[in-house]
Parts: C-alpha cells; structure tokens; sequence
C-alpha cells in the first residue's frame, strides 16, 4: 500500500493510503453518515464535483454488485474512508468496490481518521480539497511539499455558483415504463410524468413506474416545448449537484409548467428549484445533510419519518404559516413549509396552495435509506389523478 | 403533546435475582425507567426481589418492595397502593408473565390498573408463536416452516414434514430455556419433553432449521402516534444457532448493503406496528440465507431486552429511560437526545465505530455439563467493546473477557498435521473458545473458505480474523519495534501483551517503546450521530487514531474501576458497589467509571460525570488515567469495590505510579497472602482453623496430616471459591493435585503446582459474615449476618440472615472486636468482609477480604444504610465521624442488637436447569465450597421463619405447603432430622423414606412410607423408584443430605430428578430446620408486605426512642 495525503483547503492534511485510483482528484468535501449504501451514494449524481468522507469506518464489506447503482458510473469525485474491506461477502457481489474504484478513475484515500475530518468540517463547514498520491504527490521521487498541494486545491473551482445539471444529465431522452402489480409494464400507465433529468437517480423513475406512471426522462436542456410534447399529468424536477441559484434554465422551464398548472413534485435540487421559481431564496448550509438517518416532520400528519439526505443548500421559506410566494407579485399564491428537519428546523419541504405543485428536499426514493417517505409517490399520483387538479385535496 | 395527566402513580415490576437470561440489563434499564417516572412527578412503586439492584435503592422509587415476583404478593402491592398503572415491559420476561398473570388473574380490572407500554394482545401476538407467525405473513415476511405441537406424539408427526435436524422452541420461556436442536428422534422426544416441561402453555413449536444462516437483530421504538425509529442493528458472529445472548455480536451490521438492511427494517416497522407494541421498545430477530439473501423472521420480544441494553450502550441511545417516557404519553420527537442535547429522539442513530459483544461463560463450574453453545442461553455475562475498526473492537472485547485463553494467541508453531485435523474438526461445534480455534486454524494456513464453510461465520469476518494473524505476524517478523509496526498492531486491537508475546519480550517492554515513540490510544466520544452534532456528553472509548476528544477539567477526577463482565463470584453486587461510589462523589469530584459490562447501571452514561467504556486490564486503565491526567488534576483511582478484576490490578498500578485511594495494595496483598495474614491474627490473638501452605504433592499431604482431615484445599488468589473442595483424606487429596497439576499444564506452566491453600475444616460450625467499614481510627460495623448453611458450602451460595437470628450480644461483641483488630492490623481504608466461623464457642476467622463484599448491598438494603457510599467517601479522605455528623451513618451501628428489627434474609439462585450433560440430564446440585449460583433475592419479614419463607418464594416459586416430603439423609445426618420432620408430619406432610431413613424416623414415633431405592430398581410388579415418583411429580419437596464427598449415584439421581421436575430440593440439614419453619409460616396466610421505606421509617422511630430512653 503506498501513501497518499488529503489536503483541507485551510490547510490541515491527513496522510493515508491509496484506495481506488491513484493520482489526483479536486472538489468540495463533505462527509456522509449512512452507515450503508456506499454503492448508491457512489452512483448519485448529486455528488458530481464532491470528495465523499464515509463516517462509517468499514466500506466495501458487500462489495460491488450490478443491481444497486444509481446510474451508469461512479460521480463521487473523491473517496475518503477509514477501513476499506479486504474481502466482499455478499451473495449479490461481482467485484470488490477497489477494483470498481480504481477501474472507474476514481482517486481514494484510505487509513484516516475520518472521524477527526468530520468534526472538522462540521465546524469550519465544508471546503474545497484535494486527494494526492503516486506521481501526484511526487515530484522527482520526493514528496511535494504541502503548501504546493495546498495551491493546487485553492486552484480549483468553489461549489457556490457551480451550474452542474448540465454535466450530470442524460444527453437523450428516454422512458421508463410504467409497471403492473406483477412488475411486468403496463399497456396504460396511470399517468405520465416529464421527468428533467438534473442528476436522476435510478430509483426515483422506478418508484413512479412501480406505481403505473410511465416517465419520460428528459435532459436538464429541455424546453418547455419538450415537456409538452410527452403530453404529461404531471413534471418531475429530480436531485443534482450544483448551487441551485446559478440554474437560471431550470428555473424559468419551472414557472413555464407553473404557468400551465401542471402538477408539479421535486425532489431535493428539484425542491430548491421550486423554491427559487416560487421566488425565495437558497443558501449554502455549513456542512449540509448527508445520511440515512435525518428525522424529518411531515406537518400535513404531524408524523416523524426518518429520511435519506443529500442536500448542501436548502430553500429559505418562512417556516411558520401561509406565505406568499415572492415571484412576480405573488402570482403563484400561497405556499406552505410542508416538511421540517428536526435535527436543525431547515426547511425539507414547499407545498403551493393555490397550484398543483409540491416538493421535498430529501429523498423518498430512499437509495440509500429507509422507505419512511415512499408516500410521497403516492400523493404526487393522486395529484395527477384526481379529478380536479386545483383541488387542494389532490395536493395534499 | 406532554405526558398523560391521567395518571400519576406507576408500579414498575423488575426482574428478579440474576439468572441466566436475565441479569443486571433489567436493574439498569429499571434504574432508568424509575429515574424517568419520578422527574416526571409520579409516584413510582417498585417490586423487586433482588436486593443488588440500584433499581431497589429507596430514593428510586417512592415505596419500594424487595418482595417475591408473585401474583399474589404483587395483589396485596396492588390493593395497599393503588398504583393507576403497571410498566412492565423493563422487567424482562418475569416482568411481562408477572403482568399477564394479574390479567389473567382478574387483579387489574378489580383494581382499576392499566398496563402501559405494552397491552395483553400485543404481548400474546409477539410471544405466541403461531400468532406471531401470522403476524409476520400479514408484514410480507417468511417464517421458517414450523409446527405447534402441545405433545411428544403431535411431535413427531410434524417432524415427518419438516425433517431433521429440527429446532424446538417451548413458548413463553425466556433466555431460549429448554429450547435446543433435534438431530434424531431420542433428542426430539428428549428437548420436546423438557419444553412442555418448561412452557406455561405446555406448548412447543418445532421449526424447520435454519442453522447457519446470518443472523441478525433490530432494536426497533415506536411512539403512541405510530412514529417508529430503528434504534441499532445488530449482526451475529456465530450463524443461527447459537443463542444470540452466547453469541458475539456486532453492531451496527457490517454484510448487508442497504437494499437487504432496509428490507429487515421495513419488515420490523411492519412487525412492530400489527404486533401492536403501543409504545416502547422491541427486538426482533431475523436470519438471512447467506447464499440467496432469503429473510425470515426468527421472534421478536415485545419489551426492552438484553439486546436493548446493549443497543442502548452500543449507541448512546437509552432505550428504556425513552420508553418510560413514551409509556405515560410523550412522542419521539418531543424527547431530546441528552448525548446532543440538541438533537429530538426521534431519529436513528449512526456509528462511526464498531461496537463488539463477547460472551462469558463459566463451564468450569459445571464439569458435567455440555459446553456446546445453542438455542439455550448459557452465558453468565458479557463485555461490549467500542473501536473504531472491528477487529480493534474485537481484541478489545476479548480481553475484557478478564479469563485465561480469552484472547487471540500465536504461541508455539502453528498447528500441523494431526493436531491441525482434529481442529479443523472442531470448529464446526459452537464452543466458548470458537473463535479463537478459528483464529489458530486460520493461522496454520487453512482458507477462509473452507473455515467458512465448517462453521458458517461470514468470511468477510473470517478475513478479519486472518487479518489479525497477517498484522501479528509481520509485528513478529519486524526489525524494529518501529512506531509504524506497533500503530499497525494496535489499529488492529493487539494489547502490548500479545505484542509481547509475539516479540519474546515483555509486556512493560513494548509498554516503555510504544510510550517512547509517543503511540497513546486517543479518546473517541459516543456522540449517537458520527460527529455530525457537538456531543455534550463525555462517554469515550479509545482507539489508535488522531484526535482526541477528552476536554479539560478544573475539579479533581476520581476513576472508579468497575468489575467487568458478570460472572458467578462477581456480578451486579459489585456494580452497586462502583455506582454507589460515583453517586457519592459526585459534586465534589469529576467522577470517572472505568467498566466494560453493557448490563450494567456503572456503565450507564448519566451515572459519573465521565464514562470511559474500556477494558479492565492494566494497560488499558493505565491509558484512560494517562488521558484523565492530561485533562485535570487525578484524586486517585478507587479498585475495590468492582471485586477481584480491580483489586488485581493494584498493585501494578500503584507500581506504576498511579495513587490508589484507600486501602493500599500492600495491606490487600497483607490479608491476601496466609502468613502475612496469619501474623495479623496472631498480633490481635484471634484464632484461625490451622492452615498451610503447599506447592508440592508431599507438602500437601504433610500440611493435611498435620491439620487432620477434612481440610478444605483451594489455589490462593481466587474468587467465587474457585477450585474450592473439601477434602476427607489423603487419596481424595493427590486426586485434587494431579487435577491441579493437570490445570498448570493447560496453562502452559506444566510441572508448576499453583500454591495451595490448605485449612482445617470445620464441620457444623456456623459461618457469619461481617462487612465493615473502617477509616484508620474507627470501625463501622455495616451488618452481621448468620449463614444458613453451615461452613463448607461457599457463602455466595448459602442463605443467610441479618441480623444474626442465633447470636448473643457477648457473641457480637467478640465479632466487632475482632473485626477492628483485623481492620487496623490489616490497615484497611474502606471496606472490609470477614468470614468467621463460630464452633463450640470459639470464634475463628476464615478469611478477611479488604474490598467491598457480595453482600455490600444486601446489608445496605436490610439496615437502611449505603456502606458503599460511605466507603467511597472515607477512601475519599472523609472520617467515620464526619459522615455520622452528616448524616450519611447512622450513630449506631450492628454491633447494638435492634430487638424489634425486622429479619432479612438473602437466599441464593442457582443455575443448574440450564445445564445438562451431553446425554441431556441435568448436572448435580450439591451445593460446596466453590460458588456457583449467579443472583440472589432477598426475603425481608418481621421473624426468620417468614423471611425464609419469602426468600424461598422469591428465589425459585416457593416451598410447597402441603403434599409429600421425601427424605433421605447421610448418616452423620440422621440424628438431627427427627425434630423438623416430626413438625413437617405434624404439618400435614406425608414423609417417604428409603428403608434406612424410614427405620430411623419409626424409631422416633414418626410415621413414614417407605419407597424403593433407584439402585433396587423398580419392583416385579413395577413399583415405582424414588426417582420415577419424583420425576412423575409425585413428590412436593426432596431432602436428600450426601453422604461425604463424591455423591453417590442414588444422591446425585434423586437430585437431578428433582431439579429436572422442579420441586424444591433441601440439601443440608440447617436448610431442614429453616425450610420447616418457612412451610410453618407460608401456610399461615398470603404475606404482608412492607416498602423498604416503611422498614427504614420504623428503623428511624426505634433509634429516636432508643435515644430518648437510655438503657
């Protein structure tokens, strides 16, 4: 095992060892707590441009599988782990995740006190950083000094600002078939949803098609011509990387189906979005959610489910009350913080009034996490479905 | 919404004495449950038998009964107290069947009395397995195939169906008892027999196997408004199989990927709710098929577990103190999470550690017995380990085991040939040593496949394993000791005495090079959220990591060191003990508990100021006070009160510089070692049975011809009365040093006899038992107590009563007298026990032990006063007479006789249906000199006679009081039985007798029919043997004394039938006279019963009139 060295952007280091690819690898680290699921954050778009820390210290024990990705590749600009497994064991494993690693480019580190890293981070909030080893971290067979590494990592670009949808969406359109209760498709969907594509995970069409919605999922470039021409019940903003304030495309594609009165769920960037569309602002949390474990409160049914998160920005709504939502002279009416995390009161989710149009900050999709907010698949269905789409019923 | 205002007194129903299955997890979580109740302003009514409980102390509850567990005691609690509702899901099983009996009963409904955190149809639905089976088919889970048989013949009907081997599963039994897997049809008819046997329902579920499965559990909590949270996970080592309780354990789970972890957790949550569980906490079990991900659900128990516990300590999430809360109305999300203190409960906690159980068993008190680990708990305790990889947390875990051949080894070659066949072999067979069989096969170079495949432990930990063999043998292999192989080794979990061992050198030499290249663990927190919120609560552990988190300090700290795992000799009474201590000192000083047992209060976060959850060994103390000393100035370290772990240690760490407060290593090393301690007696003029040492064969034999025989021999330095026998003459004397001999051997010191302990016996002596107090210049004398039994059976296992029922005043003097003597010959700061033996008037001294005692908390709970706060306090610097001006002692102690006190009496609990030989029959149970029972209950009444008698309720349901009394005596025994067998004909007992004892009692005038020996046989026309009557339930209580040592067959099957049958069984002549007396006073009525509250309050008003009327 050779040595490989993390480089803070105020400067600290932790020396370890190589794991995955060896080289170099910039971006903004931030440190997830799920305790499982590394393959699934690994493959989550929404972490294009970020260096992962796993708090949890043994990653790799299942190794690496074909049936739990989130989307075609590894987008985790980084790893950082403590114990990596030696051995998978895990009837469904092809190869171990250090090949998978280092087959996809992916530069690690491993061997680090990773918890030390977290505290840190979660007082200085995250920052830019930078894995270096093998020719990286040598220069004429000596190790490069740290203040040279350290200009490399202020070098690179800051997450603030960064328009990342872009990179992370599919460059076709596609569908995904709607599913009977047997999982074989469906000849007539219950609805079809215009999915955009902003960094889409697997699971999140595939728990619409498992609930007879056949989904259109289309690139972050798509007009509102394109949406239309799917002759969707509803739109789908997904998850994606990015400072939801540099997605200016995203935005006004948002207010066209706002406009129309089509019903509207999003998801996590796609709640920012709805956000920013409906006229509030968005702003960069310390060091963000990121975990399995987030206890959020659906106010609609006072009940606490405990939700999977990947969020380094968060809308910010009046939590308390009706407010109207700022855009354009409150044309879109009346909106309601929904969903609230309970660990720190930011705000999880944006219910309309007055339009057919809700969204959540968190992921119900789960993939990785527990299955808690599955229902919000349902009531999107039902907001398509029901008779009278301004119904505030049917948003609920 | 706040808590219910409907209610505003609670029962709280504990566990009862320690057995197996059920230990001191329920003290702790009851401990948090009364804690909980009462800051919520209820009146908390508590009823416990066991007197070693926190739980029990007065100030936890409002009125509080060491009273026997029955329906019928807990009636007249009921009637006397009105209580509006019961929690009795913190009581573990016995609390839960105590419950449904007072249902079932009527008393709840006659009484007004709601249960809370449980309700009876949910109860049914997780413990009933055919329920519960349609539970989890509602949930969208399997169950393994399985059938409801309620005889042998439904039996073996099913079996046809379902095929061996066949795990059978009696219902509502607890800790797996009489649960076991069938290979053939002589073990079906056996283990099925013994579950009918077992279960109040006479009700057996037989299950198609699922051996060697992973296993796994969840600890799930759910709210009144159906929130649910997934408090831990935890993974099992050992495949199904092996109770989870003697398996070692893992948390969190480390082989699933989330899609499978999910799946468990939605079938939990889907459990728990149609289960029904209204709020609190619950455990359900599931095995995973390793090679389709197949899931079934195993059981779930509907209350707060074992597991609960160690799920509470894994993760720093209390579950039952949040259960409580959930129990009279708050919500998840209205309880905050003390460790952030910012954070609501309402959440999962997430670890960045690995958190890892190892069992304790003590199959060395049962020779007999089967050590092959199965669906029956064996275990006695455990200890937990936090690190932050596995195998730092394993190596911890193991060495905190505190028992030779605990840890992983690489002495000698590896195995080779024969020797390496015939392990490859074993491996299969669960076993206490298990793994370190596995490391050692593993070591010789055998795959992880093929190991895999034998023992059906996940290869991802069998890599581990090797793992720990690959950094052993490049630490062995290296140079230098460089800082690089040594942080290499220690990652990993390798102590500096298994680095020793691999360099050749010793262990304070790999000490002073780690020390010199500055490698220290540092100090982790258990923060509940793997840093992602600051943690204000100082619960550690170390690892070999960066950064550390102990924060500085202004007040001086005062480490109390704990008493590991529970083991028989050494369980919950010496956590007392250490809790009491810190409750005292705090305020005053930082107070810092040291302990690796997760059943324990000791262990609870928000008992000392600062927890570090480590092993007790040398150097990992040595590492926590390194670390307390960087953070603030050190008062001392406080090592005896937690039993022998502590006090071994002592001495090395006062070598090693430390200060040790109280009694000092030397004066413990005085009283431990014979002839210092001989000289101590000498000085004071106070008599001991003549003694001697050995080391040799011949030295044994000249020392027991000297002495005469008997002679009770013992190796010195034990605890629990390890190795104790009595010895009658010189052949049984070589039989016990070839054993001995053989033992060092084992030990790796072949050749080298242990020095042993040779002490005159002495026959029909009364033993007395003294715990006291001494600060340099006065004795406190705490209680002196009269054993039931007579010298020879170990004291933790004989019944004893305070105060003494048989003693003068003249007789106490001389015990208090000379109990100063020895505390200031000795030079004890502290506590001290004595155990003395009183025979025709001489008064001898057996032992004397400066460390808190088993029975510390008995005393404190009989006379109302807390010995081992008192005890913390002066080995704080304070004076006897300071804390009698403050109010801590009262002004008079034992040694003035209390005339109208009440009489308590502690009975011990022994284990012995738990184990069985490898043909299935249950071991003997002649009590001797070596300790073997695991709790006590204390019975506390106005006379002997019904204290006895609760004490016998309370301990195993209760002597009976009426039917038929067999009795056959040794005898040397036959003279003294007249008296109470007369009185138990006279009250309304049949007497059976073998021929012999019956000719005896005709002589006498008493009436007797005489049954056939077992070694006759039965008659020519089937007359049934003493056994056959007694296995038949035919007979209602055995007297059967053995006759010297070595019982013979006839005792030791009369014996085992009876403990097979479960009658009450009296084994000794004293255990006659006070068991007649007992069936005297149980057949006078249902029992009153007194709250220790009511006892001290009287205790109060006889001192004040004591005072105003000089005598």
């Amino acid at each position: 095992m050779t040595d490989a060295v993390l480089v803070l952007e105020d400067g600290r280091t932790f020396a370890g060892r190589v794991y995955g690819a060896t080289g170099r690898t910039l971006g903004e680290i931030v440190f997830n707590t799920g305790m499982t699921g590394y393959q699934e954050t690994l493959t989550d778009p929404s972490y294009h441009r970020q260096i992962v820390v796993m708090t949890a210290p043994h990653i790799g024990n299942t190794g690496v599988n074909d049936e739990d990705p989130e989307s075609d590749r590894i987008w985790v600009a980084g790893y950082v782990v403590r114990d990596p497994a030696r051995r998978s064991s895990s009837w469904r494993a092809r190869r171990t995740l250090d090949e998978e690693l280092a087959a996809q480019g992916i530069v690690g580190i491993s061997g680090i006190d990773t918890r030390a890293l977290t505290r840190h981070l979660r007082e200085r909030g995250v920052m830019r950083a930078g894995i270096f080893s093998g020719d990286a971290l040598l220069a004429d067979g000596e190790r490069r000094p740290d203040d040279e590494l350290l200009d490399e990592v202020l070098a690179a670009p800051a997450m603030a600002g960064a328009d990342l949808a872009g990179e992370v969406s599919t460059d076709e359109a596609y569908v995904v078939e709607a599913l009977g209760p047997d999982g074989q498709p469906l000849a007539e969907p219950v609805a079809t949803v215009a999915a955009v594509d902003l960094g889409i995970k697997a699971m999140t069409p595939q728990r619409l098609a498992e609930r007879g919605v056949r989904v259109h999922v289309l690139p972050a470039t798509a007009t509102i011509d394109d949406v239309l021409a799917t002759s969707p019940d509803g739109v789908f903003f997904s998850n994606g990387p990015g400072d939801p304030s540099a997605a200016t495309h995203e935005v006004d594609l948002l207010r066209d189906v706002l406009d129309r009165r089509i019903p509207f769920f999003g998801i996590c960037y796609g709640n920012q979005l709805l956000g920013r569309a409906l006229g509030y602002g968005t702003y960069k949390l310390g060091y963000g959610h990121r975990g399995v474990n987030q206890p959020v409160m659906d106010r609609l049914t006072g009940k606490v489910e405990i939700t999977a998160h990947n969020h380094g920005f968060a809308v910010d709504a009046p939590l308390d009350g009706e407010s109207t939502a700022p855009h354009d002279g409150g044309r879109y009416g009346r909106v309601v913080v929904s969903h609230v995390d309970l660990n720190d009161d930011v705000v999880e989710g944006l219910r309309a009034l007055d339009l057919p149009a809700f969204s959540v900050q968190y992921h119900p999709e789960a993939a990785a996490g527990p299955h808690d907010a599955a229902y919000l698949f349902d009531r999107f269905v039902e907001l398509m479905t029901a008779q009278n789409p301004n119904d505030e019923k049917g948003a609920a | 919404m706040p808590r219910r205002t409907d209610i505003s007194s609670v029962l709280v129903i504990g566990s009862g004495p320690i057995v197996i299955g059920q230990a001191c997890e329920f003290d702790y979580s009851g401990t948090q449950a009364c804690r909980v109740l009462k800051e919520e302003g209820l009146r908390v009514v508590l009823v416990n038998s066991n007197p070693a409980t926190i739980m029990t102390d007065p100030e936890f509850a409002d009125a509080t009964y060491v009273e026997p567990i029955t329906t019928e005691v807990l009636t007249t609690i009921i009637a006397k107290e009105r209580p509006d509702a019961i929690l009795p899901t913190l009581g573990g099983q016995t609390a839960l069947n105590a419950a449904i009996a007072l249902d079932e009963a009527g008393v709840l409904e006659k009484y007004g009395v709601e249960l809370i955190g449980a309700n009876i149809p949910a109860i049914q639905k997780g413990e009933d397995r055919e329920q519960f089976k349609q539970v989890v088919e509602v949930c969208g889970g399997e169950s393994a195939r399985s059938a409801i048989v309620h005889t042998i013949d439904d039996a073996l009907a099913a079996v046809e169906d379902l095929g061996y081997p066949v795990v059978v599963r009696p219902s509502f039994t607890m800790g797996g008892l009489g649960s076991g897997i069938a290979y053939d049809e002589e073990d079906l008819r056996r283990i099925v027999g013994q579950g009918l046997h077992y279960s109040p329902t006479t009700e057996v579920l037989l299950e198609e196997s699922i051996l060697g499965w992973k296993e796994y559990e969840l600890e799930l909590m759910r709210d009144k408004h159906d929130n649910v949270v997934v408090v831990c996970s935890i993974e099992n080592v050992d495949p199904v199989g092996v109770h989870t309780g003697d398996s070692v354990t893992v948390a969190p789970a480390l082989t699933l990927t989330d899609r499978e972890f999910q799946k468990l957790r939605d079938i939990g949550i889907a459990v728990i709710r149609e289960v029904g569980v209204d709020t609190g906490g619950c455990n359900i079990q599931f095995a995973v098929e390793p090679t389709t991900g197949r899931v079934v659900v195993i059981e779930m128990n509907p209350r707060v577990s074992r597991s609960s516990a160690l799920a509470s300590k894994a993760t720093g999430f209390p579950i039952a103190k949040i259960a409580a809360k959930l129990a009279v109305g708050y919500t998840l999300d209205e309880i905050p999470n003390d460790i952030t203190g910012s954070t609501p409960a309402s959440f999962e906690p997430t670890l960045d550690y690995v958190v890892v159980k190892v069992p304790r068993f003590a199959f060395e008190k049962f020779p007999a017995a089967d050590d092959t680990l199965t669906t029956t708990m064996k275990s006695v305790g455990e200890a937990m380990a936090l690190g932050r990889n596995f195998t730092e947390a394993l190596g911890k875990a193991m060495r905190s085991i505190d028992k030779k051949g605990s840890v992983f080894h690489w002495a000698g070659e590896p195995a080779a040939g024969e020797e390496l066949d015939a392990l490859v072999a074993t491996i299969g067979r669960p076993t206490e040593g298990r793994l370190i069989d596995v490391q050692q096969v593993l070591r010789a170079g055998v795959e992880v496949d093929e190991v895999y495949a034998r023992t059906g432990i996940d290869p991802w930990f069998l890599d581990q394993v090797q793992l720990v063999n690959e950094v052993a043998a490049a630490t062995a292999a290296a140079e230098v000791l460089t800082r690089e192989v040594l942080a290499h080794a220690k990652r990993h979990g390798l102590s500096d005495a298994q680095v020793a061992q691999l360099r050749g050198t010793s262990e304070d030499a790999v000490r002073r090079a780690r020390h010199a290249v500055g490698l220290r663990p540092v100090f982790k927190t258990v923060d509940t959220c793997a840093a992602e919120f600051a943690a204000s609560t100082p619960y550690h552990y170390s690892a070999y990591d960066e950064e550390t988190e102990v924060q500085p300090r202004e007040r001086p700290a005062i480490l109390i060191l704990g008493s590991g795992p529970n083991r028989i000799g050494q369980g919950i009474e010496f956590d007392y003990s250490c809790v009491h201590a810190a409750l005292a000192l705090k305020g005053e000083f930082e107070t810092v508990m040291v302990n690796c047992n997760p059943e324990t209060v000791s262990t609870d976060y928000d008992t000392s100021d600062r927890l570090y959850f480590e092993p007790l060994t040398f150097e990992d103390v040595l590492e926590v006070y390194q670390a307390e000393l960087a953070a603030g100035p050190v008062a001392g370290l406080i090592v005896t009160l937690g039993g022998q772990t502590p006090l071994s240690l002592a001495q090395r760490l006062a070598d090693a510089g430390l200060p040790i407060l109280g009694t000092s290593p030397e004066a413990i090393d005085a009283a431990e070692d014979r002839g210092e301690f001989g000289k101590v007696l000498e000085q004071a003029g106070l008599p001991a049975p003549a003694f001697g040492t050995a080391t040799t064969l011949g030295g044994a034999k000249e020392t027991a011809r000297r002495i005469g025989f008997p002679v009770l021999v013992r190796p010195s330095y034990v605890l629990g009365g390890r190795g104790m026998e009595i010895v009658y003459d010189e052949h049984q004397l070589t039989e016990y040093v070839q054993r001995a001999l053989d033992n060092a051997a084992d030990g790796g010191r072949a050749g080298t006899l242990p020095p042993l302990l040779i002490d005159r016996f002495l026959d029909d002596a009364i033993e007395i038992d003294v715990d006291a107090l001494f600060d340099g210049t006065e004795l406190f004398l705490g209680g002196v107590m009269e054993h039931i039994e007579e010298a020879g059976i170990h004291s933790g296992d004989s019944a004893c009563a305070l105060p003494p029922v048989t003693l003068s005043t003249s007789e106490l003097e001389r015990i208090r007298l000379s109990t100063e003597a020895i505390a200031r010959g000795v030079g004890v700061r502290g506590l001290l026990n004595i155990q003395f033996a009183l025979v025709s008037d001489v008064l001898y001294v057996l032992e004397a032990n400066p460390r808190a005692s088993r029975t510390v908390p008995f005393v404190s709970k009989a006379t109302g006063v807390s010995l081992a706060k008192a005890a913390a306090l002066v080995m704080a610097g304070r004076s006897i007479a300071d804390l009698r001006a403050s109010g801590i002692l009262p002004e008079q102690d034992a040694s003035v006789l209390d005339l109208d006190s009440p009489v308590a009496v502690k009975e011990a609990v022994l284990p012995f249906k738990r184990f069985r030989t490898a043909q299935g029959v249950v071991v003997d149970t002649v009590l001797g000199p070596e300790m073997r029972s695991t709790g006590e209950v204390m019975g506390f009444d106005v006379d002997f006679p019904t204290a006895f008698a609760k004490s016998q309720e309370a301990a195993f349901g209760g002597l009976p009081t009426s039917g038929k009394a067999f009795i056959s005596v040794a005898d040397r025994d036959k003279r003294s039985i007249v008296f109470p067998v007369k009185r138990l004909a006279e009250l309304g007992f049949e007497i059976l007798a073998t021929e012999g004892t019956a000719a005896v009692l005709h002589r006498s005038g008493i009436q007797s029919t005489v049954v056939r020996k077992y070694s006759a046989g039965r008659g020519a026309d089937g007359e049934p043997t003493i056994v056959d009557l007694i296995t038949a339930g035919d007979v209602d209580i055995v007297v059967n004394t053995p006759s010297g040592q070595g019982a013979r067959a006839d005792g030791y099957e009369i014996r085992a039938a009876t403990t097979a049958a479960d009658k009450a069984i009296v084994t000794t002549v004293q255990q006659l006279g006070a068991a007649v007396q007992a069936i005297e006073a149980a057949q006078a009525g249902p029992f009153a019963v007194t709250s220790l509250q009511e006892h001290d309050a009287a205790a109060a008003r006889r001192r004040e009139a004591r005072a105003a009327v000089p005598a």
